[in-house]
């Protein structure tokens, strides 16, 4: 089989893979980074969005054998260096941002994206971000706030 | 998922040789191909990636026209086609941002969806297709649904835009998918003005030449006030009936005629 070496989260990894195998299946299966979720695994939903190279990118849409040598960034790797919050984390939890908390990985992580390409966004251009992110709990409001609170705590 | 070869390699030689093997397929952003290999639709036996050729990445003006590698990514061309904003509004709103993030422009007119966006701009800018054998007018290329003049293993490694006068592409998103439910390219040259329509007809992209007669004549939304689009061979389905979009077709022109300005 294949292997495949990456950074994930700082951290250098490798393994073996097939062809088909998803980026997200490497990442949830051998790497045990759960964190980062399949809504629907036809690339509508964005539960799984991780990071590529700084690109916001649907991990399930994307080969594990695509990112060899990438730097990748999954949800894990938003907390603080001491296992605490990190400042978009912590705006999802103040703001009443998740209700079940299914999406939350890849809202968190569409949102640290559209913040570091974008610190100001206004209302609409953060509903419009959120495109391919669905919730089907919060009616996307507190989405919306939370993400407006992190963009306040980051400038 | 049925199980492939992956190849990834440096230069588009060694892209061409590597397609060369039976069963073989380009692999772009894999925005459309991942999911139809999910679906068990295709059964590649290898994969070749073309993401890592820097010679297919890019986008550059001069002398009027504007060049966009093959392997570039929707999200660069929405980033740097300043020197044709219609075009780079264009790709903006194509899907998502993380599908924007991966998806390119070659594997979109390959794919040549009868919904997609880029077709409508390259055959309404009369755009050339450039492959690795040969260059291809957009009138030529697009050939009903899905369906497209490239050969078994031809890459296409460039798309030419002559940047027009004015343009603009405008939208009307179906509600679920937000892939257009129609949506209309109007670009004006000096030697005369392109509508092309995507998303409403059965037979995939096309000119709406009426419309392109009436505002080479004259440049306003009220030149087409007196056409109407027959919904023959348009698409009817839950999202809208064949004359619903036909309806579309012309207050999308409309729309897009007045944005351009
Ligand atoms: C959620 C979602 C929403 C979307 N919404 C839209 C939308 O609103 N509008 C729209 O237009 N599209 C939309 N798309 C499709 C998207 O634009 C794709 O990126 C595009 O259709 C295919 O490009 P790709 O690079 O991902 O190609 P791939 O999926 O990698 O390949 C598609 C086909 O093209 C071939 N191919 C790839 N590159 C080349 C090349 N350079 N030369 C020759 N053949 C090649 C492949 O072999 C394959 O047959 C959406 C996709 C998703 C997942
Ligand atoms: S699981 Fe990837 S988009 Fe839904
Ligand atoms: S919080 Fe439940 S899906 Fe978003």
């Amino acid at each position: 089989m294949p292997s495949v070496s990456m950074t994930v989260n700082g951290r250098q990894v490798s393994g073996e893979v097939e062809g088909r195998t998803l980026l997200v299946e490497f990442l949830r299966g051998p790497l045990g980074l759960t964190g980062t979720h399949v809504g629907c695994d036809t690339s509508q939903c964005g539960a799984c969005v991780v990071h590529v190279n700084g690109q916001d990118v649907k991990s399930c849409t994307m080969l594990a054998l695509e990112a060899d040598g990438a730097e990748v960034r999954t949800i894990e790797g938003m907390a603080n260096p001491d296992g605490s919050l990190g400042v978009v984390q912590q705006a999802f939890q103040d703001n009443h941002g998740l209700q079940c908390g299914y999406c939350t990985p890849g809202m968190v992580m569409t949102a640290a994206a559209l913040l570091e390409k974008n610190p100001d966004p206004s209302e609409a251009e953060i509903r419009a971000y959120l495109e391919g992110n669905l919730c089907r709990c919060t009616g996307y409001h507190n989405i919306v706030k939370s993400i407006q609170a992190a963009a306040a705590a980051l400038r | 998922m049925y199980d492939f070869e992956f190849v990834k390699v440096g230069s588009l030689a060694e892209a061409v040789a590597a397609l060369k093997a039976e069963g073989a397929q380009a692999l772009g952003g894999g925005q459309t191909l991942i999911p139809t290999l999910k679906q068990r639709l295709a059964q590649p036996a290898k994969l070749v990636s073309l993401t890592g050729i820097a010679e297919l990445v890019g986008v550059s003006a001069s002398d009027g026209v504007l060049s966009v590698g093959g392997a570039t990514t929707h999200a660069q061309v929405a980033r740097e086609a300043t020197a044709y904003p219609a075009l780079a509004e264009l790709a903006s709103h194509i899907g998502d941002p993380a599908v924007r993030n991966r998806g390119t422009i070659g594997g979109s007119l390959a794919n040549d969806d009868p919904a997609a966006d880029y077709p409508a701009g390259v055959l309404g800018s009369g755009a050339t297709v450039v492959t690795n054998a040969r260059e291809i007018a957009a009138d030529d290329f697009f050939r009903g649904l899905f369906e497209t003049a490239l050969e078994e293993g031809e890459i296409i490694t460039a798309v030419r835009f002559p940047i027009p006068q004015k343009a603009s592409y405008q939208r009307f998103a179906q509600p679920a998918s937000r892939f257009a439910l129609t949506g209309v390219f109007v670009a004006q040259y000096a030697d005369g003005v392109r509508v092309a329509v995507t998303g409403a007809s059965e037979n995939g992209v096309f000119r709406w030449s009426d419309a392109e007669a009436a505002l080479s004549s004259s440049f306003a939304p009220e030149a087409v006030d007196g056409l109407s689009v027959s919904p023959d061979g348009l698409i009817g389905d839950l999202h809208g009936t064949p004359e619903y979009r036909a309806h579309l077709v012309k207050v999308l022109t409309r729309r897009a005629v007045a944005a351009a300005g």
